[in-house]
């Protein structure tokens, strides 16, 4: 018995962790001058699939959409377990809303099944940090006719055809018990995911994207030109591969902002603007004034 | 005659009654169809809830739109989005929300897919209004208002072209309005059917815990952050908290943390309150934050950083430790009974 899964990640700026350095002046935010992570729970959705991997052996698919610089969550991939490792990239998937995404995404799943055969299981995150949105998910699910586990914390069986899933809702549990195949949305509390291994960030040091081949040959002059390198990671099934819109079947009416239904009428940054509030010292004293004027007005 | 234009509210129940959230969808679609001279329908599905259809129309639904089934009884993914899906395709509503709850976010997505419609999350604010692209010019549209990229910016989105145009909200971000017990209106029966690929998976147990944490209509709420530093000092939070007879609270970094459970937490992601009094303890103010408690009515701060973002909302601002603190505070408070 083994399980070919399938897991849909996100390279995402890192919101969590916004400093006085990603500031702007204005006081909103630069966007590019945040560091860029591969989404937490699309990592906790990894590694639920390298732990069926590892129980019940079979591989591991991951996909990712993005600009060229999305490769880099492909390779952390690759370094905790990954099989193989796809790039979807077009720029006319830029401006895709939720609607947009799921579409390319779901072309894209439908090669893997050509290239690589059918999978057991789907899975991704439950919702990305920077769109909030926890949409992705069940709509590629929609879209490759798929029935869709939310919330999904454990898996607590998983046999031919079949499998039994652990739900964590906001007020409680529910177990879930469905055919395969089936996509899962995986919540940050299913799961510790593992570092990268050693072993493997040697084996795949040069795990790479056409576009990143320049900067490769600056760093291995043993390889004289982009063409050699290529063959030697063809060779050692290294190479990260790269589809476009078109190699997936996409119509591009239903990618980008074309194939997006929501449009941004307007946005506005939202700066912090100082105001006034009474102040009162950290001392017995102070605390004591200002439980004072609050029992004086009522509010205590 | 023209159809008037559908504002539809998905209607979601548990073990006999309807989720607040769905009712405060009806009072804010009540103010909406009314700029659109169109009428609020309830999408209501379950089994034996037949009944809660009186209640959707004390809330401002004129019509019900009630499927009731027993693969219906219990909420699941593919049963629900069939009946739904056959229905928004039949009868085109203009406008279609439903709650930010599990359910919400695990069937509008599936819905919005399924019929091509733009869909937008966790809106904090809905109005109807004008938009301009490319030369053409579009009237009456459902502005979608939500915070986006981590809270730092506010954003309005449309859909244009297709309908429904799609919106989830969570709840106590609108206001849930007074029943009005005369209101009555029309419950129209639908007959779902389904196949065995819609019946795939069964639902082997359910725990649901009762919210134990009434925060929504608590009129003190004493709050903590990450500044708490730990689960053994949030214990100062709860002793502030039962002294002045409030509710305790959390920002999403203390739940995160394991300080406090999810049930406390006030946010864009947690809960929307307005408590008469709020009092931020260890909060940085975090946009995300501020977007859960803002319209308090008096807000003091605590905070050993006088830079904290909470400060610039703050009513009352104490620029100091919270161990300290809020242990001056009971004593204060309490020494005022003298």
């Amino acid at each position: 018995m083994s399980f070919h899964c399938v897991v849909l990640v996100k390279q995402v700026p890192d919101t969590g962790n916004i400093t006085g350095k990603a500031m702007k002046d204005d006081g909103t935010v630069n966007r590019a001058a945040l560091p860029a992570i591969l989404n937490p729970e699309d990592l906790n959705a990894l590694e639920m699939a390298l732990q069926v991997k590892d129980q019940y052996g079979g591989r591991v698919t991951v996909l990712t959409m993005g600009p060229p610089r999305a490769a880099e969550v492909l390779r952390e991939a690759l370094y905790r377990g990954a099989d193989r490792v796809i790039l979807l990239t077009d720029r006319n998937t830029a401006g895709s809303d939720t609607l947009a995404t799921s579409y390319a995404l779901k072309c894209a799943v439908e090669r893997i099944v050509k290239d690589l055969g059918a999978y057991d299981l789907v899975l991704c995150g439950r919702q990305a940090i920077d769109g909030d949105t926890a949409q992705v998910g069940p709509q590629v699910a929609e879209k490759l006719d798929l029935p869709q586990i939310t919330y999904a914390e454990s898996i607590e069986s998983l046999q031919d055809g079949e499998i039994v899933v652990r739900r964590a809702l906001p007020l409680g549990v529910e177990t879930v018990k469905c055919s395969l195949p089936c996509l899962l949305t995986v919540v940050g509390s299913a799961n510790h995911p593992r570092p990268p291994s050693a072993r493997r960030m040697m084996a795949y040091k040069l795990a790479a994207v056409p576009h990143e081949y320049s900067t490769l040959l600056e760093q291995w002059p043993e390889f004289e030109t982009e063409e050699m390198l290529d063959r030697y990671l063809a060779e050692r099934d290294q190479k990260i591969s790269v589809w476009s819109a078109a190699d997936v079947g996409a119509d591009y009416g239903r990618v980008g902002l074309a194939g997006s239904p929501t449009k941004v009428l307007k946005v506005h940054s939202v700066v912090l603007e100082a105001s006034g509030s009474k102040e009162f010292e950290a001392s017995p004293e102070g605390v004591a004034a200002l439980v004072q004027e609050l029992v004086e007005d009522y509010l205590f | 005659m023209e159809k008037k234009r559908e504002v539809w509210v998905f209607v979601e129940q548990e073990s006999g009654e309807i989720a607040p959230v769905s009712l405060e969808l009806l009072g804010k679609a009540q103010g909406l169809a009314a700029h659109l001279d169109g009428r609020v329908c309830a999408v209501l599905l379950g089994h034996g809830v037949a009944d809660l259809s009186e209640k959707a129309f004390h809330h401002g639904a004129e019509l019900v739109l009630l499927a009731e089934h027993p693969e219906l009884e219990t909420y699941r993914t593919l049963p629900y989005a069939r009946v739904v899906i056959e229905l928004v395709r039949a009868r085109q509503p203009y406008i279609f929300l439903l709650g930010a709850s599990p359910i919400g976010r695990d069937l509008a997505p599936r819905i919005a897919s399924a019929v091509s419609a733009g869909l937008t999350a966790d809106c904090t604010d809905l109005r109807i209004g004008d938009f301009e692209r490319l030369g053409q010019h579009y009237t009456d549209l459902l502005y979608q208002i939500r915070p986006a990229f981590g809270g730092n910016i506010i954003a309005t989105i449309v859909n244009p072209e297709m309908h429904p145009q799609m919106a989830t909200v969570r709840e106590g971000v609108m206001k849930l309005g007074r029943p009005e017990e005369t209101r009555h209106g029309v419950v129209e029966r639908i007959e779902p059917h389904f196949n065995s690929r819609e019946l795939v998976l069964q639902v082997l147990k359910r725990e649901m815990r009762l919210p134990g944490v009434n925060l929504k209509n608590a009129s003190v709420i004493v709050a903590g952050g990450m500044g708490v530093g730990s689960k053994e000092n949030f214990a100062l939070i709860h002793e502030l908290a039962a002294v002045l007879g409030g509710e305790v609270a959390g920002s999403r970094a203390a739940v995160d943390a394991g300080f406090v459970s999810a049930e406390h937490q006030v946010g864009q992601t947690g809960v929307t309150v307005r408590p008469r009094l709020y009092i931020a303890c260890g909060i940085s103010g975090a946009v995300q934050h501020r977007a859960g408690m803002d319209q308090s009515s008096n807000i003091i701060a605590i905070n050993t950083d006088p830079n904290a973002p909470i400060f610039q909302i703050a009513h009352y601002k104490i620029v100091g430790d919270l161990r300290k603190v809020i242990p001056q505070m009971i004593r204060a408070y309490r020494g005022n009974g003298e």
